[in-house]
């Protein structure tokens, strides 16, 4: 043996070993333990899907009742066919879990406020998962989720259903070994772990965070401080006169005798605090992840005797952000009971967003604010005692541990109140720096049981099996259309909210006593149903649901106007209605903001200012034909230019706190400069004392301050507005090869195609209730949720060109003859 | 003969041993090879190399190809690699340099200075 050149060698080798057994820090993340990742056994290889692989598989559990077959068609759209409902779930659970297991886990350690011990300490530049696993934590995640729990498996059906998919997810789980894990646990280093009810629970809570989680309390109330009501109440204002509510008329609220809730008598002094001298700057609170303003939708239904067949068509499109792995799962499950096809959450059972043999519903968001903060007052730093009603009441708490990769685990002690739990304090300040303790009081933390509404409507036959299977539903609100074979068509917003007065909840309230309390919730009668109206459609688009001058309840929130009102505007004139022009109309990117904005923007701007190429510009706006297609460059320069002229309005103002203060919206702007024009009171530019602007200097100014970003643009040619405008998909854990950007793609924010940026709309569904159902869906992804599968981005193009594909509710003989099956799944009893 | 014997035998060790072992297990089967298979310390450590790189190379190759290149594209996007081509060299390097280094010392281990 020679010695030392064998003790180089062996130490070289051990060496090569233990560094590709380590994981590096590289730019604020961690580079997987590359031995492991590369190699074609263990690695990454694993998860290059071949790509005529087919997905066969049989198995026997002991948890399934009778049989079960799986058929997936040519898209990869598992077509489940049980002798049981039970079984049909566990199918539908096996290949959630099959196609899209990260995915699921991922989101539900995220809602638990789990992600700190797959991602480990925050790493510099990247970022702090601490943070926001504490923001989830204190918000009462999982104080919601096992409410809801508590409700869901109080309920036998539903028990039932959640039991089922549970136990398909595991069998799919203990099927795997290390190298069938999906790639992103490589990357990560960890290993799934047993999926459970109390996960489906925590999916539908974080449904409730995007959709109903929404707030700007603290903006707001900074808001109030700065500026006087008059101010305010212009820059944010209830409601706009052109607003198109989803449920028009007014006579319904006169009639019922119902208890209005009452403005405390201190409010002038205690809430109503316009513009109070300003305080003492504290720190301000890291940016923590907010629900994304733009969650909105639309969804419609129109009547049979609007369309050429005579039956209706019911349309729904939610927007969301848009992920790879997308949150939408495409199936078809088919039991004696019902037969439904559509949209599904991984992570849940039944169809979401979708139809049966007898009807199709589809849902919008409500935008109604039933998240609000109240002061707590401790009584001393233990916290163990806070003033309320006169007296010094316990607090309980919830302890909090939440551990960290590859470190110790992190104990928050979370004081709950008769409010809720404690969100912000001193230990976790507040994004204004108050100093002070806010319990968070959120309709989310209330027991209910949603997914009753979704097995119910899965099953549901008729108009009153809608009213009931909607009729339990509580958070987050929605806009739920229904229509059906027999020519009905309704839409109802649902849900339980709170009585408010006059902007209760915007602001931080005070909580030492219940004056500033909810006071109790809104009555039945007093949230109409429209069924079947004289007009022939019913439609929403995230609007105010009622003529907000008559309507006696605060209805809070942020409503969008302009989709709604194109829906109906577009819907009120069109008759013999097919379902390609609906495919038209939900793909369609008229700009009607900028329908009413270009006038102001071209009638106040000082021509002679601008030099030849400005010109130019100009001439492209005024010859724009308001659609917002890849290809316009209007599009491009309205954009800019009205963005440009919201900062040169209301830049100055808001900058007089260096708080986070809540932006203005377009649409508030545009309503404003429609009625006031030269009159506006935030025209004047505050910063320059001995001048005071015109409408003419800030709108020329505005454009003067884009001009330079459009040329540039026209000079590489990328002014056309698919390239113009940031749009793609993105990986949810942003892996920028994992994602698609660059698409070049239509659509605005306003636009019935509202995509813009990652956001827009994530599963466009139609449904034309002929005695053979004919549907058509896309969404902007795949069905298989693996990187290494052509199915992972395989309907992103045809998305973008707005394509649509049938969906085909087949019988188990039409399914299983498929020329162009990709697998088929049997599971019976073992 | 000897050398294409050793090739083999690292290749097909190398493919048996992480079935029931960690990933890095071939470092024992090719530090086994090179001290059984008599030959010079730099035939030994290019067989062990060649075996490796040559399974691995070759193996990747023939998975990329069944996948049309998605997932090497995306993972050589990540690893800023440039190319699903070079995440198969990369793969094969170092599968191929690993066992050598074992193939190396496993030759040391038995030779003495002749």
């Amino acid at each position: 043996m020679r010695i030392v050149p064998f003790l180089l060698s062996a130490a070289a080798t051990v060496g090569l070993v233990v560094a590709l057994e380590t994981r590096f820090e590289v730019g604020g993340s961690k580079t997987p333990r590359l031995g492991a990742f590369l190699s074609p056994q263990k690695g990454c290889w694993q998860n290059a899907e071949p790509v005529n692989a087919k997905f066969d598989a049989q198995l026997k559990d002991a948890a399934v009742q009778g049989n079960v077959s799986v058929y997936l068609d040519e898209r990869l759209v598992p077509h489940i066919y049980a002798d049981q409902e039970a079984d049909a779930y566990f199918a539908q659970g096996y290949v959630h879990a099959k196609f899209r297991l990260w995915q699921m886990e991922f989101q539900t350690h995220a809602a638990a406020g789990r992600l700190s011990e797959i991602m480990g300490v925050p790493l510099a530049g990247g970022t702090n998962f601490l943070e926001v696993d504490k923001m989830f934590r204190r918000l009462g995640m999982g104080h919601a989720a096992e409410n809801s729990l508590k409700a869901m498996e109080a309920d036998p059906n539903i028990k039932m259903a959640m039991d089922a998919y549970t136990a398909g997810v595991n069998a799919y789980i203990n099927s795997l070994k290390p190298e069938d894990y999906p790639i992103e646990y490589k990357l990560l280093d960890y290993k799934p772990e047993a999926w459970s009810n109390l996960k489906s629970a925590y999916f539908l809570k974080y449904m409730s965070f995007d959709l109903a989680g929404g707030e700007d309390d603290f903006e707001l109330t900074n808001a109030r401080n700065t500026f006087t009501k008059m101010q305010f109440e212009k820059l944010y204002p209830y409601g706009y006169d052109s607003l198109q509510p989803i449920v028009p008329g007014e006579a319904f609220m006169k009639a019922a005798g119902i208890n209005i809730p009452t403005i405390p008598a201190n409010a002038d002094s205690a809430y109503y605090t316009y513009k109070a001298p300003a305080t003492a700057l504290g720190t301000v609170g890291d940016s923590l992840p907010k629900p994304e303003k733009n969650n909105g939708s639309n969804n419609w239904a129109v009547h049979g005797s609007k369309t050429q067949s005579g039956r209706p068509i019911l349309c729904s499109d939610p927007h969301l952000s848009l992920n790879l792995p997308s949150i939408w799962f495409e199936i078809q499950i088919s039991t004696p009971q019902f037969n439904a096809y559509g949209a599904s959450f991984p992570g849940s059972p039944n169809v979401i967003i979708g139809f049966n043999d007898s009807c199709a519903f589809g849902f919008t968001n409500g935008m109604r604010d039933v998240r609000d903060y109240y002061e707590v007052q401790f009584k001393d730093a233990s916290r163990t005692q806070y003033w309320y009603n006169g007296a010094w009441t316990n607090t309980e708490f919830r302890v909090e541990t939440i551990q960290v990769k590859d470190s110790i685990a992190v104990v928050d002690s979370v004081a709950y109140t008769v409010w809720g739990p404690v969100m912000y304090e001193p230990a976790f300040p507040d994004m204004l720096g108050t100093g002070k303790a806010w319990a968070v009081h959120w309709q989310a933390h209330a027991s209910s049981n949603e997914l009753r509404t979704f097995n119910r409507l899965n099953h549901a036959k008729n108009y009153n099996d809608y009213l009931d299977a909607i009729s339990t539903y509580q958070t987050p609100v929605q806009n739920m259309v229904f229509a059906t074979k027999a020519n009905d068509i309704a839409i109802r917003q649902q849900g339980l909210y709170p009585a408010k007065w006059y902007r209760q909840g915007d602001f931080l309230m005070p909580g030492g006593d219940t004056t500033y309390a909810w006071q109790g919730y809104i009555d039945t009668s007093m949230q109409p149903v429209m069924h079947n109206p004289e007009r022939g459609y019913v439609s929403s688009a995230n609007q105010l649901p009622y003529n907000y001058k008559n309507y006696p309840y605060y209805m809070g929130g942020i409503h969008a106007l302009e989709r709604g009102y194109i829906v109906n505007e577009m819907l009120t004139n069109m008759h013999n209605i097919t379902a390609l022009d609906m495919q038209m109309m939900q793909t369609d990117n008229y700009d009607l903001h900028a329908r009413w904005a270009r006038p102001i923007l071209l009638k106040y701007l000082t021509v002679n200012d601008l030099s030849v190429d400005e010109k130019q510009l100009v001439q492209i706006l005024t010859d724009w034909n308001l659609r917002c297609d890849a290809g316009e460059e209007g599009a491009s320069v309205f954009a800019s230019w009205w963005d440009s002229l919201s900062l040169v309005l209301h830049g100055d103002d808001l900058a007089q706190t260096n708080k986070p203060i809540q932006q203005v919206s377009r649409t508030t702007m545009l309503q404003n400069l429609m009625n006031d024009s030269t009159n506006y009171m935030f025209i004047d530019d505050i910063t320059t004392a001995n001048k005071v602007e015109t409408l003419q200097e800030q709108v020329t100014a505005a454009f003067k301050k884009s001009a330079p970003v459009l040329l540039e643009a026209a000079k590489k040619q990328t002014l056309a507005w698919g390239k113009f405008k940031v749009n793609g998909v993105r990986h949810i854990l942003r892996i920028p090869s994992f994602g698609r950007f660059n698409l070049n793609a239509p659509g605005t924010w306003n636009a019935i195609n509202a995509y813009k940026g990652y956001h827009g709309p994530s599963w466009r569904m139609i449904v034309h209730l002929t005695d053979e159902t004919e549907a058509y869906g896309i969404y902007p992804a795949g069905q298989s949720g693996n990187p290494g599968s052509k199915y992972y981005d395989s309907f992103v193009n045809d998305w973008v060109a707005g394509k649509y594909y049938k969906l085909k509710m087949l019988t188990k003989q039409e399914a299983a003859n498929l020329k162009d099956l990709k697998g088929t799944i049997t599971i019976s009893k073992a | 003969m000897k050398f294409i014997i050793a090739i083999l035998l690292t290749a097909l060790l190398g493919y048996a041993a992480p079935l029931f072992l960690p990933w890095w297990a071939f470092v024992i089967t090719s530090g086994v090879v090179g001290a059984t298979i008599h030959q010079q310390p730099w035939k030994a450590w290019l067989a062990g190399f060649l075996g490796m790189f040559l399974l691995w190379g070759i193996w990747a190759y023939m998975i990329d190809s069944a996948n049309e290149h998605i997932l090497s594209t995306r993972v050589a996007g990540l690893l800023k690699l440039g190319s699903g081509t070079m995440l198969i060299v990369v793969t094969a390097l170092v599968g191929g340099l690993l066992s050598s280094v074992a193939a190396l010392a496993g030759s040391f281990a038995r030779k003495s200075r002749s």
